[in-house]
């Protein structure tokens, strides 16, 4: 009995390693809450400024959504201000499609080569260099865009230089490390026993690539071209420096015009918290928020559903 | 002495025991001469010599790492990126293993079914239609036949022809290695080397594979890695025993398995060792 009660004492006595235990827990939580409250407090405090805009300054949410002119401090002939954010909208979009359309090709075609064709040269040579190509400050892109890619457009195509298609050049460059390095990642993830299956039925290697090896990869592929989208789709820095920065509705890929970051950064520190246009300025920025919600919610599904497959 | 010793030897078992070929009603129809196979400079196979009878099953057997999955990749050239294959390669009298040889050509002859059943992430009639549509084969009626003979001749077709569209990930292990096997037969080819087919099923379907097999023995020549031994003496003909990196002792399974002429197979197949 004796010897009972006491293994029941030693069992039941907290040790070291169970206060151990303990503390872990408690400081992966900690560093977890931190996080959320981080990340709720960002959302809630653009979400409160950003509607600050139609409950206090009474602007009709639609106007603010398809509104072409943007000028919060001039009042319209009706007495509302001009706060029409259809411009940079449609030109945060279309640099962002722009964008992704001529950086896919290029990033799969890199990866396939990296991954498939010769894996020895690709992880010597592609992977130091894509990695590089990530560490690039924005503004160093910026800076090349304007001294190089603006001049370029316009003794092309005529005009300023400035304008979509000068962002979405530097653009380009920007995203196609993150793609190409993903869409890597995609095709690594394909098990190896299908390119084998696909070889001993006689599939060529290119055969192989496209009918069996792409297809597998495809979720991943979308995921990472997603990922180069919010990438574009949130870059201020370097499209700012290109672009021109006329909040006027893009009527060609070659006239200045401007993004709903580009109008951030040029705008924010030139205007008064509190006032309508401090107030517009954080709109915008709800916009961008909700946007990268939505790519990571796509990357989301797309994750779901090649796990389905 | 001397007297003495040849009597030794002639009791001793043999080193090595390869026997060639001879039955005029299964011709040799694939063999190595001097198959030497590197992984960068390690060797992994010193020697294969081997023929293989037509329309007969060939078993190769042996301990881990003794070269039988190696000797087998080689025979349809899917080592050709991973390591340097050297030696002949006689099929029907052709060397397959020389540099202009068409490898995609090749494969079309010579099939292979893996140890893990690697079905794509396509239906099943996709899965069989795929190395056919890769040929230019579109016509929908020679397709459907082909799915239909392929899945039938790898006992399949009951269980699955009413559910030619669904995935192929959704079948069990065994449906899926049978699927793999009516996949390698639709473009019909001469011989079907099979990696080690049944490691990963259970007792029942590796019973309902072996039974595929032997009746695809009417139309192909089958050559087998396999570590089940008991397998090998069910269905194999002719059994090649592999001990690191050599081909040890060949000759027909009764032979192997009930009086091997090299003490190391002897060893091997009655659980000594391996």
């Amino acid at each position: 009995m004796k010897s009972t009660q006491q293994l029941e004492r030693q069992l039941k006595r907290r040790s070291k390693a169970a206060k151990l235990e303990i503390w872990g827990r408690l400081i992966s939580l900690t560093a977890l809450l931190l996080i959320v409250a981080v990340v709720v407090g960002i959302i809630g405090f653009v979400a409160s400024k950003g509607i600050a805009t139609f409950t206090s300054n009474h602007v009709n949410l639609w106007d603010f959504l398809s509104g072409k002119n943007w000028n919060p401090g001039i009042t319209d002939a009706h007495g509302k201000p001009e706060v029409g954010a259809l411009p940079m909208i449609v030109g945060s979009f279309l640099i962002t499609i722009l964008s992704a359309i001529v950086a896919t090709p290029f990033a799969i075609g890199t990866a396939v080569f990296m991954n498939e064709i010769s894996p020895n040269k690709g992880a010597k040579i592609l992977q130091p260099v894509t990695e590089l190509l990530v560490g690039i400050p924005s503004v160093v892109y910026g800076f090349i865009g304007l001294s190089v890619v603006v001049p370029t457009t316009r003794a092309l195509f005529g005009g300023s230089g400035f304008g979509i298609l000068s962002g979405t050049c530097v653009l380009f460059v920007m995203i196609l490390p993150t793609v190409t390095s993903m869409s890597a990642d995609a095709l690594r993830a394909v098990p190896r026993y299908y390119r084998e299956a696909s070889l001993a039925l006689g599939a060529t290697q290119w055969q192989t690539i496209y009918k069996v090896v792409l297809r597998a990869a495809t979720p991943g592929l979308m995921t990472a071209v997603v990922f180069g989208m919010a990438r574009a789709f949130g870059e201020a820095l370097a499209v700012q420096m290109v672009i021109g920065n006329a909040a006027l509705m893009p009527n060609s890929l070659v006239s200045p015009s401007s993004t709903l970051t580009s109008v951030l950064t040029t705008g924010i520190g030139n205007t008064v918290m509190g006032s309508l246009q401090n107030n517009a300025l954080w709109s915008l920025a709800l916009v961008l928020l909700l946007m990268s919600l939505v790519f990571n919610l796509i990357i989301r599904l797309i994750g779901r559903k090649g796990r389905l497959q | 002495m001397f007297v003495n010793n040849d009597v030794t030897n002639a009791m001793a078992k043999e080193d090595r025991h390869v026997i060639k070929l001879t039955d005029p009603e299964h011709p040799v129809i694939l063999s190595t001469e001097g198959l030497h196979v590197y992984y960068g400079k390690k060797e992994a196979l010193f020697e294969g010599d081997l023929q293989f009878a037509s329309n007969q099953i060939t078993a190769l057997i042996g301990p881990s790492g003794s070269g039988k999955s190696t000797y087998l990749r080689s025979l349809n050239r899917m080592n050709d990126r991973i390591a340097t294959v050297t030696g002949k390669i006689m099929y029907r009298g052709v060397d397959i293993n020389q540099p202009d040889i068409d490898v995609y050509e090749m494969r079309r002859r010579v099939g292979m079914v893996f140890q893990r059943p690697n079905p794509f992430a396509k239906s099943i009639y996709d899965n069989i239609a795929f190395a056919l549509r890769l040929r230019g084969v579109t016509d929908k009626h020679q397709l459907d036949e082909i799915v239909e003979t392929s899945l039938k001749q790898a006992a399949l077709w009951e269980q699955v022809k009413d559910d030619l569209n669904k995935s192929a990930l959704a079948l069990s292990g065994g449906q899926a290695q049978r699927l793999c096997i009516a996949r390698a037969i639709a473009i019909k080819p001469d011989i079907l080397l099979l990696d080690e087919p049944a490691s990963a099923l259970d007792p029942v379907s590796t019973g309902q594979l072996e039974d595929t097999l032997l009746s695809l023995k009417a139309h192909y020549t089958i050559i087998i890695v396999t570590h089940n031994m008991q397998q090998a003496a069910r269905i194999s003909e002719y059994t090649a025993f592999f001990n690191q990196g050599r081909v040890l002792e060949y000759d027909t399974t009764s032979h192997i398995f009930t009086n091997p002429s090299v003490q190391v197979t002897s060893d091997y197949v009655s659980g000594n060792f391996g």
